[in-house]
């Protein structure tokens, strides 16, 4: 149970940074290369991120799945 | 963690696949232009959908081999996972072809939709619904694993004459017909894919393949412990 909260707050804390990091992008000096190219950039930090969430998504499935089935035997 | 190497591994491929599938040059036609990019998505989902329904069907001629049960527990979520990628890889074509097929604004989507190569796709994606409702109108298990296992391998039968042959038979706007200029993309890619593509796309396939994989992996093990906890309350 402490487990689960610690790597909950973990995660909070995670993308509470990235999305931090996304606004001082902003004013930082990598704002150049997040708007060359038509914001190309934007495009696949969008779909990274996506992808990322996706699996974690289907990681913490396979964990809880693994969980269960040492519990069966 | 030893055993789940080849899921990093998808993830690496994937975000490889979407970082340089966006950002690496790619060869400027005419009407697709920028959209050739979809190369990286759309045909890894139907070259997912394939790899995995093969390997539903040699799960399936396993459990008529043995009558193993959980050979068709397999081949069913493996089928699963495939329809889901058939269906991803329809959905994106129709897009795609939204807006490279139509010659103008005015001309709908469902005039050039009628197409040989999506009818046959479609085709092979209903048969693969009916082995889902044949599998669910059966209450003896041994009966549905047995009928459903024969079905599956004449349901992969039916993928060849409905995605590979007819297609290359008939004229058709997408890629691989006859009379087109176009070659197939899919399968020569010596000749009818940029080399540079050829680096994305590859991987793009590994990758999607084995997070198609996983995804069946987890259903079926889930499968499995539905199965046990049943046998164990009786």
């Amino acid at each position: 149970m402490m487990n689960k909260f610690i790597l909950r707050s973990l995660f909070c804390i995670l993308g509470m940074l990235l999305s931090a990091t996304g606004f001082a992008q902003d004013a930082g000096a990598s704002a150049d290369l997040m708007r060359s190219n038509g914001k190309i950039y934007v495009v696949v930090a969008v779909c990274l991120t996506i992808l990322l969430g996706l699996f974690l998504y289907v990681f913490s499935i396979d964990r809880k799945i693994s969980r269960l089935e040492k519990n069966k035997d | 963690m030893k055993k789940n190497w080849w899921k990093i591994l998808s993830l690496l491929l994937l975000i490889y696949t979407v970082v340089a599938g966006f950002l690496v040059a790619v060869p400027d036609l005419p009407i697709i232009h920028q959209s050739i990019r979809n190369l990286y998505f759309h045909v890894c989902m139907w070259f997912g959908m394939m790899i995995l329904f093969i390997i539903s069907f040699i799960y399936s001629i396993k459990y008529l081999r043995g009558f193993k049960l959980r050979n068709d527990i397999y081949a069913r979520h493996y089928a699963a996972v495939g329809t889901v990628f058939g269906i991803l890889g329809y959905v994106t074509g129709s897009i795609w072809a939204n807006y490279t097929w139509l010659t103008d604004q005015s001309q709908s989507l469902g005039s050039v939709l009628k197409e040989p190569k999506l009818i046959g796709a479609a085709i092979a994606l209903l048969i693969y619904g009916a082995y889902f409702v044949l599998r669910g109108s059966f209450t003896d298990m041994d009966k549905k694993a047995r009928v459903s296992a024969v079905y599956n391998i004449f349901a992969f039968a039916m993928l060849f004459p409905s995605i590979w042959i007819i297609p290359r038979l008939v004229g058709s706007l997408h890629p691989g017909a006859p009379g087109s200029d176009s070659g197939n993309p899919a399968l020569n890619a010596q000749k009818d894919l940029d080399a540079g593509m050829r680096m994305i796309f590859y991987p793009a396939v590994i990758g999607w393949t084995l997070l198609g994989v996983w995804i069946a992996t987890l259903k079926i093990r889930l499968q499995l412990i539905t199965d046990k906890t049943l046998l164990n309350d009786e």
